[in-house]
């Protein structure tokens, strides 16, 4: 793989990661993300009901999360249900395998050079 | 190596046959850690800011504790992404047992995470439970 493609995944790679940290940074779209992944679909009257606030932030909120990637939406007659997509997360849990596999080969180039350096 | 979804932390651990006194070096020296690492402004005093640079970007570092021949200790940002990167060095009887563990997301060191305080822990936690049952 070339340098120049290796920086343009990189680039996208920190899009992602900065979309998701700044959609989920906000404690009351974790938390409405949060029951919706634990309880699945539900409608904008029903998160509304157990989150304290209003269902017009609730709403707003939800457009952000739809925004990433992290939620959709379904219409059925008068209400909307939401769904969390929790594909939408695979950049964060790639981190650590990410990570890991950086710090390996950076302990075999350590290995390499203290093997090299004089006592 | 092990990875611990509850912090997103990474390990990697190996036993190298060097007394840690020479590794030492090559973790805090400049121009060695360049050698295996990368390009930096690295010296090993506790709240020295420096950088790590390669083609791709930077990472922006901060130096938490040191210890010399023991431990050292960093903050790592880059992605967004603010974590801890610790070495711990410890004498076996051929060498040094070398560990290092980069634990992620420590909100309560980035302001602009000032709100998450405590949460991202509990989310992963969450999250993990719910990747299980799906799986």
């Amino acid at each position: 793989m070339s340098i120049n493609s290796q920086s343009v995944i990189d680039q996208k790679m920190r899009n992602a990661h900065d979309a998701l940290f700044r959609t989920l940074a906000d404690p009351t779209r974790r938390a409405i993300f949060e029951r919706l992944c634990r309880q699945g679909e539900q409608t904008v009257g029903a998160l509304t009901a157990r989150s304290g606030v209003s269902q017009p932030a609730v709403s707003k909120h939800l457009g952000v999360l739809k925004q990433a990637g992290l939620v959709r939406d379904r219409h059925e007659g008068r209400q909307t249900h939401y769904s969390a997509q929790l594909r939408a997360l695979a950049p964060l849990i790639d981190w650590t395998r990410q990570m890991a596999g950086f710090w390996q080969s950076r302990f075999d180039h350590l290995e390499d050079l203290l093997k090299r350096m004089d006592q | 190596m092990k990875e611990s979804p509850e912090t997103l932390s990474v390990v990697v651990e190996r036993e190298i046959p060097y007394p840690p006194e020479k590794i030492w070096r090559a973790l805090t020296q400049p121009h060695l850690i360049q050698e295996w690492l990368m390009q930096n402004d690295f010296k090993p005093v506790v709240d020295h800011r420096f950088n790590f640079r390669a083609d791709w970007g930077a990472v922006d570092c901060q130096v938490l504790a040191v210890e010399p021949n023991k431990t050292l200790s960093y903050t790592w940002a880059a992605y967004d992404l603010k974590s801890v990167v610790t070495w711990t060095l410890t004498p076996t009887g051929s060498g040094t047992h070398l560990r290092m563990e980069q634990s992620g997301f420590r909100p309560d060191q980035r302001q602009a995470y000032q709100g998450a305080k405590g949460g991202w822990q509990r989310f992963f936690a969450n999250l993990e439970q719910v990747l299980r049952r799906t799986d």
